[in-house]
């Protein structure tokens, strides 16, 4: 396999680490007001991703450094194409960030509603920002033959950055209730379960549609037996959680997530960012790609340092591994902390 | 304004600010992990409470840093992609590492110190914070190296085909001289504002418990004291180990960007010996350099450039037209220079900011040093000083740090101007990699996008930065014992571990793995 396939492949894996993991934070935080009916609830909700959301958000800033890295031509062409989307993004990720630090350093009731409302408007318009901009970069952008946006500034917003959209939401709305069932006890894991046994089916069609039709453009029999997995994966996920199986559904969630990603990033191959001005202009690997001498340098460093953060993320997970329960907030808790 | 200049407001509004809560989060986070190494050798009571004070501090002001950090990771893209396609060969390779090895490291050990209390070994404990530390000092490093790069480019030859820089060797854009005295003397200068932060944060709390009559036996006394005390030999032992690395640097401007030199100093035509300028005078904001007139030090410059007092110092106007000759009396006319095509380039970066912020720079620095040797001379012999002119005078100059580190970056990033990748003198000219800031912006990004964008994050920022300063100041003024209205939460002196911390007393006993099962 040549270098620029295997960052292919890399970038590949870090979006869907991304996605797989803040999913259940963004998702968690999307359902505050929905399943956290009462304060106790929603600060045990809270809890939930504490200690995991900001090494979450690591994989969004590495998947973006990675693209830069090996493929500068289509960081270049991708982020000022979505120009406007991408700054929501970024006032959606920083407020977010702060609300979850300074939620705590005061103690009034208005305060703590306040931050945890910016949580949650702030994770809706991150999700779906970033759902937009896969969106688009899989499935087209107006670009011309320099990589140039044309049209305007809203130009890039189309019914694939739509698409991309709700399917990010959608997948990370259950895929947050899943592990809220998961990871919690009480009146939030109950309200959590029913959540996802109602919505499940239903949240994973954008993304599913999504995948089928990148696979459309330029599947293979490979991605077709992908996109069929990830299918399947909806049904098992439907059928694991109606029964109370809260680990099992959460993996087979995992799946759908897996192998959407894998069909959409294997049909989009070798394009990284589709014209829909004219296949001509469509920036591929090889375009976009550095040096094989700088992809070397990087694989070195990848090969180092990707096995170790796996391993001190995984030890995180766990030691935060236990289940939660809604007792009410000690006074005194999270004090020095976040 | 046309889309550069936008761009550039961006560009300088967004660092700036980000570096407000940079230096603090490195300087202080060492601080916080020698505090809390020390409890852990010692068990003393006062440096717990001192982890748990600083450690607060640190905390509120690290997330602002990593939310502020998103935007510079993405803005290379927004808003400079042909920047971004230039130098992609070196460039983005460095931000995917400092990612990588880095940032994974500080948010990830960050979250298991923050929740760790009493969760894990005392010992496994203390190392996650180190783990952290170790992260943000590392990820100065990556980043440094990619600003260093575009100091001095090293370890990269021009591709025929596409014109850009090529890497070639990976370890000399590691060990660029440039990156290493930037690197060394940006972390000493972070260890300056934590210093600062000690010693007026401590200088206050002492003076307002001595003036309420509490007892100067207690903890929470030796907190503050202990806090000083460390505050001022970090703030002098820093100051002088940014002389020494700032001395270093200024040796490789001379090499490296002479014009940043002579701009530094407004220094017009070459003069051997070299004066340095203490105060200028005249119409320095017209950048007509030959209407500045200053007060100097004579044989400094030369010492500074080159270590002896008898080195010719290149002034502004000779080395205008060297660089005119060399690089072009004008942008190219072609429309990926934007407004600037045909135009004469000016190769003097503006003065007046270039002069000023160096001063400021030094001179921040010097007042921050200053403040460091009183504190230390007033509580000597456990005395608590209660001048409240030197006291507040104190408290306002933990602020000083702050501006020498923003002065010192604005004056090194305005200075290479015209160029964003300076050219490096070392290669041969016709080998050099460079790229003018004017040819840097995205082609297709308009002009009220940009607008967009820039007033929205400078609204935002403004925002964050007013709840930022609020809950600061209560935090302080509150001190340890009543920050939160409760004590000092966390292991008590005897180390018995604390049950009212998240995930301790409302946890189920059961210990089976509920994540993954």
């Amino acid at each position: 396999m040549d270098l620029q396939t295997l960052w292919f492949i890399a970038v590949a894996v870090l979006w869907t680490g991304f996605l797989l993991l803040e999913g259940f934070d963004f998702g968690v935080a999307a359902l505050l007001p929905v399943l956290g009916r009462t304060k106790t609830d929603r600060h045990l909700m809270l809890r939930s991703i504490g200690p995991l959301w900001d090494g979450n958000e690591v994989w969004l800033i590495t998947a973006a450094g990675a693209v830069f890295a090996a493929f500068p031509g289509w960081y270049a062409t991708w982020l000022p194409a979505l120009y406007l989307p991408f700054v929501l993004v970024l006032v959606g990720l920083i407020v977010r960030a702060v609300a979850f630090e300074w939620r705590h350093s005061h103690h009034t009731e208005q305060w703590d509603a306040t931050w945890t409302r910016v949580i949650t408007t702030g994770s809706l318009i991150a999700a779906l920002g970033i759902g937009a901009a896969l969106g688009a970069t899989t499935l087209g952008l107006p670009i011309d033959a320099d990589g140039t946006r044309v049209g305007g500034a809203f130009a890039g917003i189309g019914w694939p950055a739509v698409l991309g959209a709700v399917a990010v939401l959608g997948f990370s709305l259950v895929h947050g209730a899943v592990f809220l069932a998961l990871k919690t006890d009480g009146p939030v894991r109950l309200a959590a379960r029913a959540f996802a046994q109602r919505w499940s089916p239903v949240a994973a069609l954008p993304l599913l549609a999504w995948a089928g039709l990148v696979h459309l453009r330029g599947g293979t029999a490979i991605t077709a037996v992908l996109w069929l997995v990830a299918a399947l994966s909806v049904l098992v996920a439907w059928a694991r959680i109606r029964v109370d199986r809260e680990g099992q559904a959460f993996t087979a969630w995992a799946v759908v997530l897996l192998g959407s990603t894998a069909t959409i990033f294997g049909a989009a191959y070798p394009v990284v960012v589709p014209s829909t001005i004219s296949s001509a202009f469509d920036v591929t690997i090889s375009d976009a790609s550095v040096s094989d001498y700088t992809l070397t340098v990087m694989t070195w460093a990848a090969g180092f340092g990707l096995p170790v953060v796996l391993g001190y993320q995984a030890w995180t997970y766990w030691v935060f591994r236990k289940r939660l329960s809604a007792e009410p907030e000690a006074p005194h808790a999270e004090k020095i902390g976040a | 304004m046309d889309v550069l200049d936008i761009a550039r407001w961006q560009f300088g509004i967004t660092t700036v600010y980000h570096f407000l809560m940079v230096p603090l989060t490195i300087g202080l986070g060492i601080l916080v992990a020698v505090m809390h190494t020390m409890w852990v050798r010692t068990d003393k009571p006062e440096w717990l409470r001192m982890t748990r004070f600083w450690g607060r501090i640190y905390l509120i002001n690290f997330v602002l840093g990593v939310a502020t950090g998103l935007v510079q990771e993405f803005q290379f893209g927004l808003a400079w992609s042909e920047y971004s396609r230039f130098v992609g060969d070196v460039f983005g390779s460095l931000l995917a590492m400092e990612a990588l090895l880095a940032f994974f490291l500080e948010s990830t050990f960050l979250g298991l110190w923050i929740f760790g209390w009493g969760r894990i070994p005392k010992k496994v404990h203390l190392a996650t914070l180190w783990a952290a530390v170790i992260g943000s000092i590392v990820s100065a490093f990556f980043i440094i190296a990619a600003n260093s790069w575009m100091q001095h480019p090293v370890g990269v030859v021009t591709d025929d085909a596409t014109g850009r820089p090529e890497q070639v060797d990976f370890l000399a854009v590691l060990t660029n001289n440039t990156a290493l005295a930037a690197f060394s003397h940006t972390i000493v200068a972070a260890l300056m504002v934590a210093g600062a932060a000690l010693v007026g944060v401590g200088l206050w709390h002492l003076r307002k418990r001595t003036l309420a009559g509490a007892p100067t036996t207690d903890v929470d006394h030796s907190v503050w004291r202990r806090s000083v005390r460390l505050g001022g030999w970090v703030s002098i032992a820093a100051f002088m180990l940014t002389a020494i690395t700032g001395d270093v640097q200024g040796k490789l401007m001379y090499e490296q960007q002479p014009l940043k030199m002579s701009s530094a100093e407004a220094l017009c035509t070459t003069e051997a010996p070299a004066p340095f300028s203490i105060f200028a005078f005249g119409k320095l904001g017209s950048n007509e350099c030959d209407d500045v007139h200053s007060w100097t030090v004579p044989y400094l410059l030369s010492y500074l450039a080159h270590g002896d007092f008898s080195t010719a110092v290149p002034g502004v106007n000779e080395l205008q037209q060297e660089y005119a000759a060399a690089y072009g009396a004008t942008y190219p006319d072609d429309p990926s220079f934007g407004d600037k095509a045909g135009e004469p380039i000016d190769y003097t970066p503006v003065l007046a900011v270039t002069y000023w912020n160096f001063r400021f720079m030094i001179g921040m620095g010097m007042l921050s040093a200053g403040v460091g040797a009183y504190a230390l001379w007033a509580t000597r012999k456990g005395r608590v000083p209660t001048n409240p002119i030197a006291v507040y005078g104190s408290l306002a100059a933990v602020a000083a740090p702050f501006v020498a580190n923003a002065a010192g970056w604005v004056f090194t990033e305005m200075g290479r101007q015209p160029f964003v990748v300076y050219p490096n003198p070392d290669v041969p000219r016709a080998e050099q990699v460079y790229f003018f800031t004017a040819q840097a912006v995205s082609p297709g990004v308009s002009a009220g996008e940009v607008l967009t964008s820039l007033s929205t994050l400078t609204v935002l920022y403004g925002a964050l930065a007013v709840v930022e300063a609020w809950l600061l100041v209560r935090f302080v003024r509150a001190g340890i014992t009543t920050g939160d209205g409760a004590p000092t939460p966390g292991h008590t002196p005897e180390g018995t571990p604390d049950d009212d911390l998240p995930g301790g007393r409302d946890e189920k006993s059961d210990d089976v793995l509920s994540f993954a099962y």
